[in-house]
């Protein structure tokens, strides 16, 4: 990027500071927001709602035959037994990968995620390259994350239309028999409950 | 509304770049934007029909310069202007201009964690049975709302399976316009590459939408 532009991105970005920041001013003088209660929302999803969240429910499925049961019929209620749940993840589902089928999920009308397992969105899964891609070219979009897949596995595109939130419950990796929920949660990234990504393989570095 | 938002099989926008290491938020403005969005939520009394509907509804080259919590800010000014809680001259300057609107209460700290946990299941109970079962084949109707719609074009016209039934769920297209929730039935629909992109579709891909009952037809 030139200098020139960098200046150009700088700006911008002071201007719409300069927005929220008035818009905060009058919000809060008009007695419509408390600015405590914005930044407990912040906090929240910067420290307690992020992917953490997601892992945990993975790792405890790969390890736990009776959860991982619960957890295909009725996501919901399985994944707020872990203590999660509520906005953008009111109605979750789980798609399970198997050697055969890899699942993705993508929102292409706006940028629908499941909040209580993953957090926030990336800017990626925001982004028009991965709307308007993922539902058409798939592979494509693998090959953009640097994963290919074999040829033959079907891969299932989940596009979140409605107020179902999907979460991928991608294949535990071989060689990790005995491994405890703690352990395997470390090979599990953000990117693989997407179905952008793989898990880690045992002795790959996190 | 047939909208720049409604992305899916768009050609030409590149590859996806993945940012290593990113932060949950980018700047500082980022994370106030993001909290005002949910908490004028409160006060506000839109739903989130009406706040997808204030985002998407914007001519193609604002939507496409606009980075994501630039379309939310935008969204939000659209929705309170809206409403004659704020107005544009106040949002530029800072400054107020007109008094507040009485009885509108801000979201409290003590009520943050409780709303979140919460958040707005959209489920209700059914009025009526399903019209169709798991496994039906299904067409997509080809309908060009002016308003806000949940059914994406790339699927309109085409036809799929019956995969999932979720139940019934509050109607996006009426709700956006504070019409009512007239809740429908609400499937996920799953359809084969080539029926959607033709023959050089990828033949192991198949794609599913979450369609409400009045999008579907029989073939």
């Amino acid at each position: 990027m030139s200098e020139h532009d960098h200046h150009h991105d700088h700006s911008e970005l002071s201007e719409t500071e300069l927005r929220v920041r008035a818009l905060e001013t009058v919000l809060t003088e008009k007695g419509y927001v408390d600015p405590a209660s914005l930044d407990l929302l912040i906090e929240l999803y910067e420290k307690k709602i992020g992917p953490r969240n997601g892992v945990h429910v993975v790792a405890k499925a790969w390890t736990d035959p009776a959860y991982h049961a619960r957890l295909m019929t009725d996501a919901t209620a399985a994944i707020s037994e872990l203590d999660y749940s509520g906005r953008q993840g009111e109605h979750m589902v789980v798609v399970e990968n198997t050697p055969a089928l890899h699942n993705m999920v993508v929102c292409t009308l706006c940028s629908c995620y499941p909040f209580p397992v993953l957090g926030l969105p990336p800017v990626w899964y925001k982004s028009a390259p991965y709307r308007s891609r993922a539902v058409s070219d798939p592979r494509g979009v693998l090959a953009d994350f640097g994963v290919t897949l074999p040829e033959t596995t079907k891969i299932r595109v989940w596009d979140s239309t409605a107020e179902v939130r999907y979460l991928v419950l991608p294949m535990r990796p071989e060689g990790t028999e005995g491994w405890s929920e703690a352990q395997l949660a470390e090979l599990v990234t953000r990117d693989s409950m997407i179905g952008t990504g793989l898990p880690r393989q045992p002795g790959e570095a996190a | 509304m047939d909208g720049t938002h409604d992305m899916g099989g768009v050609k030409g926008f590149g590859p996806v770049k993945p940012e290593p290491n990113e932060p949950v938020f980018h700047g500082e403005w980022e994370k106030r934007a993001f909290a005002l969005t949910v908490a004028m939520g409160r006060p506000g009394g839109w739903n989130i029909d009406m706040s997808r509907f204030a985002r998407e509804n914007r001519p193609p080259e604002d939507y496409l310069s606009k980075s994501y919590y630039q379309i939310w800010l935008a969204g939000l000014e659209t929705l309170m202007i809206e409403r004659g809680l704020v107005t544009r001259e106040e949002i530029e300057t800072g400054k107020l201009v007109i008094s507040p609107k009485p009885g509108l209460k801000p979201m409290a700290p003590h009520e943050v964690v409780p709303a979140i946990r919460r958040g707005g299941p959209t489920t209700r109970d059914p009025t009526s049975p399903a019209l169709f079962a798991i496994g039906d084949r299904v067409r997509m109707k080809d309908i060009h709302p002016a308003t806000h719609t949940r059914l994406p074009q790339y699927v309109r016209g085409h036809v799929g399976v019956i995969e999932l039934n979720h139940g019934c769920h509050v109607f996006p297209d009426l709700n956006s316009l504070g019409k009512g929730e007239n809740p429908q039935w609400l499937y996920t629909v799953r359809f084969e590459g080539p029926e959607l992109w033709g023959k050089g579709s990828d033949p192991t891909l198949s794609v599913s939408v979450d369609a409400w009952e009045s999008y579907l037809e029989r073939p």
